[in-house]
């Protein structure tokens, strides 16, 4: 089963998909493992994962491990720093108090 | 395509610019230099510095080899008179290469007014004789291209990081010399990059240099990542270097070099910008015009800069290219961006259609054809505190 035609898979390899345009919460997508609703909305070349994820698997993007995820991560769910971090430093990031959600 | 020219200078070297540099010597030296440039902002006066007190031999090696760069043709140095910095050796060293040069001593010239009405003068004998130089024919081989990435998001290391590396490509196999950067962001990177190096020896220098930056960046707590590559999709350092990492395009490493270094002949070479021996002065490169000077020290006529949020900076002697990768950006921003790569995300354009863009745009540089950056008047300068310790044996096996 092929993946959703508004996400890029980078490498065979991946665990994750990007978003090619902006998504909405409520949208089904397909990742290749069965089609699945947002529960957020996923801004421009954010992460979706492509499968169920466990805690401490590593996060595969261009093939490649981009950090670890932190929780269990359902398929579909937004990847970012909520439930991934680095395996060398950690990631600073500020919450736009203006708006909720992670749109850019 | 007609063919580049160039204003050749004493040590064989070719600019694609023809600037008078006004620089400062010390921060108090700054607002004269500004002052002195300010007339000529749109007709080839830049001002550059360094703004500390104490001696520091880097910053003295980056200065000078910025004032004797091909895109510059004659120098104004200002001192306020007291400061460390060793303008005799700078004067000499800029004098040896044939250059015009002049020093100005603000304590000496009897103040701000004078020395800016001195300054004025001598400026503008410099322009009328520069702008009455002939140009000679240039080859696309006797380029120094860097690459840089700021503002980067989700974006950058799909469509424009990618379409840099096939501009390098493009530009490696034509005979230029092309410089990536920045170790801190080649975290997770550093094996794949090694295998590419032209010598096993180069391969583990290449891994040397990005564990020392581990390191460094470790010691001070934040990686080289902003809050707005987070908002922008990125996660993690590893997940923004491996997007980084893809500026570097698909060439053999030829060489390891650091900030104030050219490379000795064309391919492919990555810059160490992370100091030597125990961590000090702070953070390595504390925005992207400190990157974009070094590469600029190391000999490059231009610098291609890949940004996904929208960076709109440029810099003082040398164009800043830039290259916008997300589309969405492009739209709100398109004023200051010269290539449009999140056509390619949008499935408008190809890779490979993106970096022969980028190619064919560099070599325009070399036509007449000025940058959105150059247009707008932008020549952002910063230059801080390093140490360095010499280049390794192995780090330019062909040399």
């Amino acid at each position: 089963m092929s993946h959703d035609p508004r996400l890029i898979l980078l490498d065979p390899r991946d665990n994750v998909l990007v978003a090619r345009v902006r998504l909405k919460a409520g949208e089904t997508i397909e990742t290749g493992s069965g089609p699945a609703a947002l529960d957020r909305d996923i801004a421009l070349a954010h992460k979706i994962a492509r499968r169920a994820i466990a805690a401490g698997e590593k996060i595969l993007k261009y093939g490649a491990p981009i950090g670890v995820a932190t929780e269990a991560i359902a398929p579909a769910a937004h990847v970012h720093v909520h439930n991934m971090r680095s395996d060398y430093t950690p990631t600073y990031h500020l919450e736009d108090e203006r708006k909720a959600g992670a749109s850019a | 395509m007609s063919a580049m020219r160039g204003y050749l200078r004493s040590d064989g070297r070719k600019g694609i610019r023809n600037t008078v540099a006004v620089a400062y010597l010390v921060e108090c030296a700054h607002h004269v230099a500004r002052e002195i440039a300010l007339p000529w902002r749109e007709e080839g006066v830049h001002a550059i510095g360094f703004p500390g007190c104490y001696p520091n031999p880097y910053a003295e090696r980056m200065m000078e080899q910025l004032c004797t760069h091909p895109n510059v043709g004659a120098v104004l140095l200002i001192s306020l008179g007291c400061e460390s910095f060793n303008k005799y050796a700078l004067e000499r060293a800029v004098r040896a290469t044939g250059r015009p040069v002049k020093t100005i001593i603000i304590q000496g010239t009897g103040g701000t007014r004078a020395s800016i009405r001195e300054g004025r003068a001598w400026v503008e004998e410099q322009r009328i004789a520069l702008d009455a130089q002939e140009t000679v024919p240039m080859a696309v081989s006797e380029l120094v291209i860097g690459t840089v990435c700021g503002g980067s998001d989700g974006t950058s290391g799909i469509t424009g990081n990618p379409a840099a590396g096939r501009a390098f490509d493009q530009l490696i196999a034509e005979g230029a010399a092309c410089i990536f950067e920045e170790t801190g962001e080649l975290i997770g990177c550093e094996h794949i990059m090694a295998a590419r190096a032209i010598t096993p020896e180069l391969g583990a220098e290449l891994e040397k240099s990005v564990a020392k930056a581990a390191r460094y960046y470790a010691t001070l707590g934040y990686g080289s990542f902003a809050a707005g590559n987070a908002e922008g999709g990125l996660s993690t350092i590893e997940e923004k270097s491996m997007g980084a990492y893809a500026k570097s395009g698909a060439s053999p490493i030829s060489g390891l070099i650091k900030p104030g270094d050219v490379p000795p002949h064309g391919g492919l070479y990555l810059l160490d910008v992370v100091p030597d021996g125990e961590v000090r002065f702070g953070f390595p490169n504390i925005n992207d015009n400190a990157e974009i000077a070094e590469l600029i020290a190391c000999g490059a006529h231009c610098v291609l800069f890949v940004t996904g949020r929208g960076s709109v900076v440029g810099s003082a002697i040398s164009p800043v290219v830039k290259i916008c990768a997300n589309p969405e950006t492009y739209r709100r921003m398109s004023e200051d961006m010269d290539v449009d790569a999140g056509r390619i995300l949008e499935g408008r354009a190809s890779l490979d259609e993106v970096g022969t863009e980028i190619r064919d745009l560099v070599v325009s540089l070399g036509q007449g054809g000025r940058t959105k950056s150059e247009e707008l008047g932008h020549q952002e300068f910063i230059l801080t505190y390093k140490s360095f310790e010499p280049l390794g044996p192995a780090c330019l096996p062909a040399a």
